[in-house]
């Protein structure tokens, strides 16, 4: 009987007809997956043109933290305090406190295990890459990638320092002097472990009647807490 | 806007999502009134619609939702966000079933709102470890061998708002950062092979070409296994709100890292450490480490009707249950459901496709004798991955970790058929 129905689903694929209801009973699962490999497997298409150098430069923009993507530059904290009180104080406050919901930079410190942790570049961020990177692809919010070189390193500089990651009003960022930049919180990232950390969540007999004792009880309401949320208190989609 | 405003505008969404279902803040009297219809349309009358011409073809030149429908809607949070260029709107889960989510009703995360890129302007450049840097037109793509796979695309902060407790009213702002389209495209590793990756190519660098040009790096293993290059949803081109008109499709991962706009893709031999993948979507643990490149997302399931949106309106009697479940570890083998707020389980039936790294509708039909209802789903997929209870996942993650909160609902029923979000011991 199946050893039959295997041979229908073969003719059928061969002759291209294998859809629902045709038939046999398609394999649900198997239903997304092509039913023959693509001509095409192994063999170079020949589509696309060459990129040219000054073409990807144009888009390049990317900065990782070995240093790769650097732009040559450089700023000190001083020239970014100007830049930054002009372009990015209106949202982020004055000392990267955070303007209304507008993201803080700065502050959070010993904070990550408590309560209310505070998430700011020298709390949590792990690399100052990161920092710069973003502002050079994102910031200022709404005028992207507007920045020049000396003053994506200025700016970066400046919150640097109001998360006291440098101490020195004139110290100056420059692609040479920032390997040197180290953030607090680099080592307490670690990949993820759910897999072992939460084995016991793989089970494949889980409880069916009588799973706990008592009949259950409410203990927590949506309309008791609808007041977190209203009073701009909730936690932020990020 | 102002907070109270907001607060304002936020009570009027919570009033609409329970008028539209039939109950809640409006008077039940009125509400009935309001199902009950207008008798001059109902036997033995007949309607102005049986007796008058109504639009031909071709007035409606690209079809809506009837009318009578247009309640059922993406709605957003204003209060939540500092801007709606940086937020994110829910797909009005309690209002569909099936798995396929419609194109206009996909659930909606921008970073610094839609980019409108136009078709003859689209470039896609390919460079870093590759033999040959190449750059691509959305026709280069177009001609590429393509295939054709329903996932789901879940936001890792779907849920994201309830880690402390019940808050918000509603599977749409509770579980609607979740869609599920079929995407036709191109297998990522396709396109790669025409640049030639390099044998040191570990990851790459994803770009999108909105305003915040937002970037993930992707382990180069997940390219090999599925990864798509997707310029279609559910047949059509993909709206310009979910990245028109190329954007990476990555089967059962983290929506964060299915790039919209995709402008750029570099291969490197390490991870970038952006800031969506460390100051944001990294998983703050009790202990204040945090787990990074967590891309999976569990098992989870949510029952989309009864809730809190979608109250019963029969007091008693015959009554399906609805739901949602996936997995991005693979495709859903069993759902179960609990009346009792998990004392006593039972197995609800699947109807539709089973698909890897896709929606899967579930149902249980019961006699409900109109009493108060603990209502809760469990999905389990195939890998035997069980999701947790909320108290279970706590115990491990904590309650500071944003992201991945696949802890099983809890909805209460009420005897007048209301429905709110709970917790239970």
């Amino acid at each position: 009987m199946s050893r039959s129905r295997d041979a229908v689903a073969l003719a059928l694929a061969a002759a291209g007809l294998l859809w629902f209801g045709i038939g046999v009973a398609p394999d649900p699962v198997r239903a997304q997956s092509s039913v023959a490999q693509p001509a095409h497997s192994g063999k170079r298409l020949g589509i696309g043109r060459a990129a040219t150098t000054e073409e990807i430069a144009g888009w390049d923009i990317d900065i990782r933290p070995d240093g790769h993507g650097l732009p040559p530059g450089r700023g000190t904290v001083r020239q970014g305090e100007a830049l930054y009180l002009t372009r990015c104080a209106a949202c982020h406050g004055e000392f990267g406190e955070g303007a209304g919901r507008w993201p803080l930079l700065s502050g959070g410190a010993s904070t990550l295990a408590s309560h209310d942790p505070v998430k700011s570049v020298g709390s949590y961020w792990p690399y100052a890459a990161t920092l710069m990177d973003y502002i050079r692809r994102t910031m200022p919010y709404g005028d992207a990638q507007s920045l020049g070189n000396d003053e994506l390193y200025a700016v970066t500089a400046y919150v640097l320092y109001l998360n006291d990651v440098v101490t020195d009003q004139d110290f100056e960022l420059s692609d040479k002097s920032f390997p040197t930049i180290k953030l607090g919180n680099e080592a307490n990232f670690r990949d993820d472990d759910r897999d072992t950390a939460e084995q016991a969540f793989w089970n494949r007999d889980p409880c069916m009647r009588d799973c706990a004792p008592g009949a259950a009880k409410i203990i927590g309401r949506a309309r008791a807490l609808d007041v977190t949320p209203e009073a701009g208190s909730g936690p932020k989609v990020e | 806007m102002s907070m109270s405003s907001a607060s304002r505008s936020r009570r009027a969404f919570l009033r609409a999502g329970l008028a539209a279902g039939g109950a809640g803040a409006l008077g039940s009297l009125e509400v009935a009134a309001a199902r009950a219809g207008n008798p001059a349309n109902q036997p033995p009358n007949v309607p102005d619609w049986s007796r008058h011409l109504g639009d031909g073809v071709a007035v409606r030149t690209y079809g809506k939702p009837s009318r009578h429908e247009a309640h059922v809607i993406r709605r957003d949070v204003e209060w939540l966000t500092a801007s709606r260029e940086s937020s994110v709107s829910f797909t009005p889960i309690h209002e569909l079933d099936g798995i396929i989510t419609p194109n206009g009703l996909c659930f909606e995360r921008h970073h610094a709102g839609i980019a409108e890129v136009a078709r003859e302007d689209y470039r896609l450049i390919v460079h870093g470890l590759v033999e040959r840097p190449l750059i691509f037109t959305l026709d280069d793509i177009k001609r590429m061998p393509r295939v054709n796979r329903a996932y789901f695309c879940e936001c890792a902060a779907n849920s994201g708002m309830e880690w402390r407790g019940a808050q918000l009213n509603g599977c749409q702002y509770t579980h609607g950062m979740v869609h599920c389209v079929m995407y036709t495209g191109v297998p990522m590793k396709v396109l790669l092979e025409e640049a030639g990756l390099r044998a040191n190519a570990k990851w790459l660098l994803l770009e999108g070409g909105d305003a915040a040009a937002m970037t993930r790096s992707l382990p180069v293993q997940k390219v090999l296994d599925d990864a798509l290059i997707a310029y279609r949803m559910n047949g059509e081109a993909l709206y310009a709100e979910n990245g028109y008109p190329v954007r990476v499709v990555l089967p059962g991962w983290e929506a964060n890292m299915w790039i919209k706009w995709l402008r750029r893709i570099e291969v490197g031999d390490q991870p970038w450490h952006h800031r969506e993948e460390t100051s944001k979507y990294t998983d703050l643990m009790a202990n204040g480490k945090a787990r990074r490149f967590t891309y999976v997302m569990d098992a989870k399931s949510v029952i989309t009707s009864p809730s809190p949106q979608a109250p019963l309106n029969h007091r008693s009697g015959f009554t399906v249950l609805s739901g949602l479940a996936w997995s991005g570890r693979g495709h859903i083998a069993r759902v179960d459901v609990s009346l009792d707020g998990g004392r006593n389980w039972r197995t609800a039936h699947i109807d539709g496709p089973v698909w890897d790294k896709a929606l899967t509708r579930f149902y249980y039909e019961f006699d409900w004798d109109g009493e108060e209802l603990l209502l809760q789903s469990r999905a389990i997929d195939e890998t035997g991955y069980v999701q947790p209870s909320k108290a279970e996942l706590r115990k491990v993650r904590g309650v500071n970790s944003i992201y991945h909160n696949n802890g099983i609902q809890t909805w209460h029923v009420l005897k007048s058929g209301e429905v709110e979000n709970v917790e239970v011991s």
